[in-house]
């Protein structure tokens, strides 16, 4: 008997491994500072490090750092230096909530940029409110975050230390199905998305709109981002008709579907949101990517005038991975708890109060700052006042912008 | 269009390769009695072996006709000296050790397998593109054969019927049934039980390497994590089709595949299940499967009711 036992107590742990696809955590390395004397401010940076998003997070990281030295060099907080401290969440809402109670504990930190992943957000909000604790995330863009869970009826704020940069879902689906509809002229829409708390998100936005501009939903499915065969997928979306498909969820999925897609003889156009924004997902997609589109918050970053600087800053620091989708909204998250963080030190006299955590909070919510994306403020939900998206498409292997707007409802 | 043969020939493809994973696990079980769950990080090295030839070895620019065969060369010996490393120096310590130890090791190696890949292999940290075979795909009626997919068509057949000859007609193969009905008296007649062990290691590491370069000219990329899904699939696949039984374990494979696969397109179908027919909810459907046909059949579509050593 022992053997049939043995292989139930296999089965158990198997299915006990599939839900915990990748568990426990790495710490990250910590990032460089100068020191000048005086106290020091830690400024937490929660992304993933590692794993198939971790090129969108190493820009996170590396952005918060940029910014950190930046404001060590002009010495622009008398008496306080900063340094980072990036800690890697693998994408992984778990890992990210250990990640919260980590900087939590750390009484020199005064701020956290970060995550990438709504659903690592959730998991953290409540850890980082409970220490008032600020949380400026250069990316998350469920509407819930910052507006409840009945955003769409009754919009009510969670917590009030969580902020971002960020533009929300409630306004780049609804924005891509405008292009998709009217510029675009797709009006049959196979729509797909990866269940995730961002990808359904977008995916639920996107449908709303274009069912309301008068477009027609010719299939819907939702992934298991955890294999990379979409090829039953792909035979649907082929014998929907469908024009284009919108995809809600990242690239280290939506590449290897746009590939199998393209593949079945399909040759329509793969739209998402801000999740696909990334050169790894023409790499993965591969040469039939030309005409894919994707949507993502502000302006492109290397055109506006207000981000030359950090781009050349960018490029002069070394670092060895490129910002990303996130780099310029990373550098102003941090840079929103660096100003206010001055304010801080400065109506105390030029030290930091006992409750230094709390009053940077309330600081956060007052500043107002020409960054990178633009101007940097926050509404009463702790969103970004900066409302902008653009809408970019695959060209000759790199995503180049087609189209810049600000959604009106 | 009906797209049932397209559907059909999708689930074949996915399931070949569940298959060609699954006769390491069930190889190795079949002898030993030890459910190997390293074999889908063993899997996932081949794929490193196979780029590393590609990338790292070959000049650049050689032909896919040149380099497949070499790219399975390296696939295989990586494989293979993972697999025979891991049997030498983590299992066969334990060979008289309570089962549940060499299990936990098994579970150990794979994450180790994983983290060295991640940390030592170059841009590992990310998905690495693999090489593709050039040329459009192929249309047989209303069904698409993409060119990647040809090498897992062909492969995967070859290397049953290999396999099949092997274990029945060579005197190693006998060897090996022998291991597997009775170490001890195999012992006694004069088989080397441990190179019998190690071979069928090495052999079960072969087909994984097979597999890892279909799955790389399949899907265009490969990373640190692939083994460790399609590990667990493969041994599903093992069970289904009865674990120790080579044939079992393709035959699972293919309709685990093919399950999968029409789970995605159909079961939404059908009125009143809409919410269920995801591609997110195959799997689940692909249990259920595994779990009615071993309500009926416990020793899995092929598997023989053998009785329990104790």
């Amino acid at each position: 008997m022992r053997q049939r036992s043995l292989i139930a107590i296999t089965a158990a742990l198997a299915a006990g491994a599939l839900t915990l696809t990748a568990c426990g955590s790495r710490s990250g390395d910590k990032g460089s500072s100068g020191s000048s004397g005086g106290t020091t401010v830690t400024i937490g940076v929660d992304a993933p490090l590692t794993g198939d998003l971790s090129a969108i997070g190493l820009g996170i990281k590396n952005s918060v750092d940029l910014a950190v030295n930046t404001a060590n060099k002009q010495n622009y907080v008398k008496g306080v230096t900063f340094k980072i401290e990036a800690l890697d969440d693998q994408a992984q809402p778990s890992s990210g909530q250990q990640n919260a109670s980590k900087l939590v504990a750390d009484n020199s930190v005064l701020g956290a940029v970060g995550p990438l992943n709504s659903s690592v957000a959730q998991s953290m909000q409540k850890v980082f409110d409970d220490a008032k604790l600020v949380e400026v995330s250069p990316a998350n863009t469920n509407p819930a975050l910052t507006q409840g869970t009945n955003w769409q009826k009754t919009k009510a704020r969670p917590y009030k230390s969580y902020f971002r940069t960020a533009t929300t879902d409630a306004i780049q689906g609804p924005f891509a199905a405008q292009y998709v509809y009217n510029t675009a002229k797709k009006k049959k829409v196979f729509v797909i998305d990866d269940k995730k708390t961002y990808g359904a998100g977008l995916a639920a936005t996107f449908t709303e709109e274009f069912k309301k501009l008068g477009g027609q939903i010719v299939g819907t499915e939702h992934i298991n981002p955890d294999t990379k065969d979409f090829s039953a997928v792909a035979t649907e979306v082929k014998n929907s008709g469908a024009e284009a498909v919108y995809y809600g969820g990242e690239y280290p999925q939506s590449g290897p579907l746009s590939k199998q897609i393209k593949a079945t003889g399909a040759k329509i156009p793969v739209v998402g949101g801000d999740g696909m924004y990334d050169p790894t997902y023409i790499k993965l997609a591969g040469s039939d990517s030309t005409g894919d589109l994707a949507t993502s918050v502000g302006a492109p970053v290397d055109t506006l005038d207000s981000a030359k600087q950090f781009v050349a800053n960018y490029k002069s620091a070394g670092y060895k991975e490129a910002y990303a989708a996130y780099g310029g909204y990373s550098y102003d998250s941090a840079w929103a708890i660096i100003e206010a963080v001055k304010k801080v030190v400065e109506d105390n006299g030029g030290k930091l109060p006992s409750d230094a955590r709390a009053k940077v909070t309330a600081a956060v919510q007052n500043v107002s700052f020409d960054g990178v994306t633009g101007k940097v403020s926050f509404d009463e939900f702790g969103d970004a006042t900066n409302k902008q998206l653009t809408v970019y498409a695959v060209q000759n292997g790199a995503w180049k912008p087609v189209q810049s707007g600000t959604y009106t409802g | 269009m009906n797209a049932l043969p397209q559907q059909l020939v999708n689930g074949l493809l996915l399931g070949s390769m569940y298959g060609l994973v699954a006769i390491g696990y069930t190889m190795v079980y079949g002898i030993v009695q030890l459910i190997n769950f390293a074999h889908g990080e063993i899997f996932m090295t081949g794929a490193f072996g196979a780029l590393t030839v590609y990338v790292y070895i070959l000049p650049n620019g050689t032909s896919m006709w040149v380099a497949l065969p070499l790219m399975l060369i390296g696939a295989i010996l990586v494989a293979v000296l993972v697999a025979v490393g891991a049997e030498r120096f983590a299992y066969r310590p334990l060979r008289n050790a309570p089962r549940l130890a060499p299990l936990i090791t098994a579970i150990g190696l794979s994450l180790a397998l994983q983290q060295a890949v991640w940390a030592w292999y170059p841009d590992a940290k990310s998905a690495r593109t693999f090489p593709q075979i050039s040329g459009g795909p192929f249309h047989i009626g209303s069904v698409t054969i993409q060119t990647g997919d040809i090498f897992l068509l062909v492969a995967a057949p070859i290397s049953m019927a290999v396999l099949g000859y092997f274990v029945m007609k060579t005197r190693t193969g006998r060897g090996m049934q022998a291991t597997a009905q009775d170490p001890d008296t195999a012992k006694l007649m004069g088989v080397n039980t441990d190179r019998i062990i190690v071979i069928a290691f090495a052999l079960g590491a072969t087909f994984a390497a097979v597999g890892a370069v279909a799955y790389g000219l399949k899907y265009g990329q490969i990373d640190f994590r692939i083994g460790f899904i399609l590990g667990l699939k493969a041994f599903t696949a093992a069970v289904l089709g009865g674990i120790g039984n080579i044939y079992g374990a393709m035959i699972g494979g293919v309709v685990l595949g093919i399950a999968e696969t029409l789970a995605t397109a159909y079961i939404s179908n059908i009125p009143g299940m809409g919410k269920f027919g995801s591609q997110s909810w195959a799997d689940v459907w692909a249990f259920v499967l595994l779990i009615l046909v071993l309500l009926f059949r416990p020793q899995g579509l092929l598997g023989e009711r053998v009785a329990d050593r104790a």
